[in-house]
């Protein structure tokens, strides 16, 4: 049995202190020694993106980073993205019937929060390149297009207070 | 009746949905976020290889490891359980070999499952599996399905003395008359590649058992949990009252998970060996190696065409290899069956000869996945179509105006034996031909072609397989042709309902709230839906086939019904007034007529369970009611039409979705927006299939396919808009009217795209009959090309 490490991060912002071995990966780490489950895992060779969250702000790939790799950072998932309610980009989805299953949309709302931050307007051809890393297997990705056109215009009419980090 | 109101219907409304809100927060329920005191992982040693003996097997380091709580070998597996068969009686003459959880004398496909292996997390029970050594003396593989029939092929299962699984056919009409009479016969060979669902959640299970009980408890990512319990029942010797399966939230699914697995009953055999939960999830390694495939077909076929376009008559002759056993419970004979017995689509064809054989083969099994046989029937016949059109000089709408079914004709009934009752063939694509521009792109094209663009416009009009009333059960697989709801007035007026037919993301719970609120006029909030779970909901038969819209919401329709009809004799007796003059509507029990006179659904609600003592005697204090719903008719059939112009880049080979159209027409829509969700994911599906996804095995069946690298899926950078246009044909025969629609859009892009492909490539003298079109065969084609023709005849 592997030796055990410390890791120290911030998730949400919230500060996490666990052991674990050097070979758990970051998303096994989220979902089961933080038990935050909605990071999901659908492919663990980091293209289908469904386990997509910000590190140190940046999207990354939680399947294709071990845990020990982040610590000391900030790490944000899609629990963080709201304090209460939705977030403009999940009620976006949700008016837009973006979503079938919910099993990619985790990720893909974390690649849409890194985009509209960078691109508070981009145009139907660019949501569709930001997206290109997020499969989607259910809808199609026309209406999650749509949503990520009017979250941008939501955000742009009024910024939330950001929770996501 | 109930539904009249001031409150405006929900049933026909864009409502928004109910399932969102948790899975937009990351709160989903998925297997794999499911933890339990004591669980243990579950891990596989998998065959490396086609086509092997197993000689020996040495699990002695797997045990030694610390961590691991249990090895399970072949031998011991065979011990504990009833090995499986997946014959459906009704295909007469069909064998195959029985199935056991792990591969006992020899391994026959990539992945099968050798040994299992349980231990405290999925890492140590991966190291484990290291640790397993197994000696294989390799074997030659069978891949090629042609191959796999001919005399002196080496046998996959000795004791069934061939590789052929089945063999079928018909022969209607007069068809070598009619071919006599032609005025051209056209033959062609189409080549459909192997494919695999690819839900973005894996194949995923969490076993539990009770032994002193003797119960068992399943959550599985599942599309049918009742015909889990019922296959475990039959598989661990358990009877059926003692297992429950839960199907929780599920991450898509399309045919993939109604499958007995292998591996899942081995891990439900570690659970009860061990008395703790297991789980097992696969990953995505697995899933492309033991996933069920789809669509492997040669398809040759001959068409009888007069002078004028009409189609007299056609022959076809269909292979289809589907890996070592026919799938069970299902069989993997219904797609190659599909593929024959919808070729003609919605065209006038009297005379239609066709034959099947379904071989095994050393590869995946393979099984029904979304529109299971209509994407390639539905091709074959569009691009015979455009041939003839071509060869004749006729637009490509003029010859389907001349061979679409009417509906003056209807009731139609195919050369095969099918009844169509209710459609829009020419209708819809009317309406497709004017939503989509169709003039206007022939002139963009012939533009294009001036400045060296080379577009495409491709056709399709199909018809869809809805709503099975009958299918599986009457070959003695134990799936449910009806299905059920319990609705249930609460103490507090609110509404229950548990619904036989499950959500793998279709929405489903949203659009039952809006029957069942138009049936008991509540609102949609006021109603909660909940399935999936055999120890609470009404026996079901889960999803496939498209039926859950129309079984689920005949059944409920039926049991909210029934709970009206009680709510009218208790408010009845309590108002003073006959139970025929009370109606429901907003929420609010009143005598017709006479407003005032009324009561809430919590008022009758608190009588009945509450007070119910005060009640007569013959008043039976019940707000509750479980209905069961079998469509009238065997099926009920949907249609619709594609319309998609395409760009293809010469040089590349790459194809571009410039415009994709679509009208469907399913009856009276309960969720318009979710009828257009599931028309767009099967679309996309369907370009999927059409252009990129291809499971590939090498000459000795090794998967080259291994990850989502090498097996492309649609993305979103390559899709295009998808513009949905509905047309509204009620079915006189189900409650409401509906029709299925779920796998409508994967059944018609494939024919609409490879016709726009073939459009575009016409002036170089190009026509493909392969799918995918990748811009390998595009590119390789046009090197091929005879000469350049400006107007696209040879």
């Amino acid at each position: 049995m592997a030796e055990r490490h410390v890791v120290r991060l911030t998730v949400n912002g919230e500060s996490v202190e666990r052991l674990v071995e050097p070979r758990k990966t970051l998303a096994d780490f989220l979902r089961q020694d933080v038990e935050l489950t909605g990071t999901h895992l659908g492919c663990e060779h980091g293209v289908c993106g469904a386990c997509t969250v910000l590190l140190d702000g940046d999207p990354v790939r939680s399947c294709l980073l071990f845990a020990v790799q982040a610590d000391g950072a900030r790490v944000g998932t899609v629990e963080g993205l709201a304090h209460d309610g939705l977030h403009p980009i999940q009620e976006a989805f949700h008016d837009h019937f973006a979503l079938q299953c919910g099993y990619c949309t985790p990720g893909m709302l974390m690649t849409v929060h890194d985009l509209l931050q960078r691109s508070p307007s981009p145009t139907r051809e660019e949501i569709r390149k930001a997206l290109a890393g997020n499969i989607c297997r259910c809808t199609g990705y026309h209406a999650i297009v749509d949503a990520v056109e009017a979250a941008a215009a939501r955000l742009r009419a009024a910024p939330p207070r950001e929770a996501a980090r | 009746m109930a539904t009249s109101g001031t409150r405006p219907r929900a049933v026909g409304r864009p409502v928004k949905r109910v399932e969102d809100g948790r899975l937009l927060a990351g709160q989903g329920r998925f297997v794999d976020d499911l933890h339990l005191p004591r669980m243990v992982h579950a891990a596989f040693v998998r065959s490396p290889h086609a086509h092997a003996r197993v000689r020996h097997v040495s699990v002695s380091r797997a045990l030694a490891l610390p961590g691991v709580v249990a090895v399970l070998t072949a031998d011991e597996a065979a011990r504990l359980c009833h090995p499986w068969r997946g014959i459906l009686t009704d295909y007469v003459g069909m064998k195959t070999a029985l199935q056991y959880p792990l591969a006992l004398d020899k391994v026959r496909y990539v992945g099968e499952p050798v040994v299992a292996v349980a231990a405290a997390d999925r890492y140590v029970a991966e190291d484990a599996c290291d640790l397993v050594e197994v000696e294989y003396e390799t074997l030659p593989a069978v891949v090629d399905p042609e191959a796999a029939m001919r005399p002196g092929t080496p046998l996959i299962h000795e004791e069934l003395g061939d590789n052929v699984i089945y063999r079928g056919g018909f022969d209607k009409g007069e068809v070598d008359q009619a071919f006599a009479r032609a005025h051209r016969v056209y033959r062609d060979r189409f080549v459909v590649g192997r494919q695999t669902c690819v839900a973005l959640e894996p194949r995923s299970l969490v076993a539990a058992y009770e032994p002193r009980e003797g119960s068992l408890s399943v959550w599985i990512s599942s599309q049918v949990p009742h015909m889990m319990q019922a296959i475990f029942a039959r598989i661990l010797g358990l009877p059926e009252q003692k297992i429950r399966v839960v199907a929780p939230d599920v991450g898509g699914s399309f045919g993939l998970k109604i499958h007995c697995y292998s591996d899942d009953v081995a891990a439900c055999l570690l659970a009860m060996r061990l008395g703790r939960p297991v789980k097992w999830i696969a990953d995505r390694l697995e899933s492309f190696a033991t996933d069920i495939h789809c669509r492997e077909h040669l398809v040759d076929v001959e068409a009888a065409v007069s002078a004028d376009g009409t189609v007299l008559g056609l022959r076809s002759r269909a292979i289809t290899g589907v890996g070592p056993w026919s799938c069970y419970p299902r069989s993997s004979v219904v797609e190659g069956n599909q593929v024959i017995r919808l070729l003609t689509g919605p065209y006038r064809i009297r005379n239609y000869k066709a034959e099947l054989n379904v071989v095994a083969q050393n590869k995946a099994l393979m099984s029904q996945y979304r529109a299971v046989g209509h994407p390639i029937a539905s091709m074959v016949m569009e691009s015979m179509l455009d041939r003839a059109a071509r060869d004749l000089q006729l637009d490509p709408v003029e010859i389907r105006r001349r061979n679409l079914v009417r509906r003056d004709e209807l009731p139609y009934t195919t050369a095969f034996g099918y009844v169509f009752e209710s459609g829009s063939y020419l209708e819809s694509l009317e309406l497709a031909l004017d939503k989509g521009g169709y003039a206007r792109w022939r002139e963009e094209q012939a533009r294009g072609r001036r400045e060296g663009r080379h577009l495409g416009i491709g056709l399709s009009c199909f018809i869809e397989l809805t709503a099975p009333g009958s299918f599986y059960g009457s070959g003695g697989a134990p799936i449910s042709a009806q299905d059920s709801a319990t609705v249930r007035v609460e103490p507090g007026g609110t509404v229950t309902a548990l619904i036989g037919v499950t959500n793998q993301g279709q929405g489903a719970h949203t659009a039952f709230a809006q029957i069942i609120a138009d049936q008991l006029g509540v609102s949609v909030e006021d109603v909660n839906v909940m399935s999936g779970d055999t120890a609470l909901v009404p026996y079901g038969g889960g999803t496939s086939g498209s039926r859950g819209a129309v079984l689920g919401a005949g059944a409920s329709i039926l049991a909210c019904r029934a709970v009206a009809e009680k709510v009218r004799r208790i408010a009845g007796h309590l108002l003073e007034a006959a139970p025929d003059d009370v109606e429901l509507r907003d929420g609010k029990v009143s005598v017709r007529g006479a407003p005032d006179r009324s009561l809430t659904l919590a008022d009758i609600g608190f009588r009945v369970y509450y007070q119910s003592d005060k009640l007569p005697r013959d008043l039976e204090p019940s707000l509750e009611a479980t209905a069961h719903y079998t469509p009238a008719r065997p099926i009920t059939w949907a249609n619709g039409v594609h319309m998609v112009v395409v760009e293809v880049d010469v040089e590349t080979g790459l194809v571009k979705i410039l415009r994709y159209v679509t009208v469907e027409d399913c009856g009276p829509m309960i969720n318009p927006a979710l009828v257009a969700e599931q028309v767009r994911g099967a679309v996309v599906q369907g370009i999927g299939s059409t252009l990129y996804e291809h499971v590939v095995y090498d000459a000795e069946g090794q998967l080259l396919t291994r990850t989502l690298m090498d097996y492309l899926v649609p993305g979103a950078a390559e899709m295009p808009d998808i513009e949905v246009h509905h047309l509204e044909t009620p079915s006189p025969f189900t409650l409401g009217g509906f029709k299925g629609i779920a796998e409508a859009g994967t059944a018609g892009a494939p024919g609409a795209i490879l016709n726009a492909v073939n459009d575009a490539l016409a002036p170089f003298g190009v026509r493909l009959t392969r799918q995918p079109i990748t811009p390998d065969l595009i590119r390789s084609a046009l090197r091929q090309a005879p000469a350049l023709n400006r107007d696209g005849r040879r």
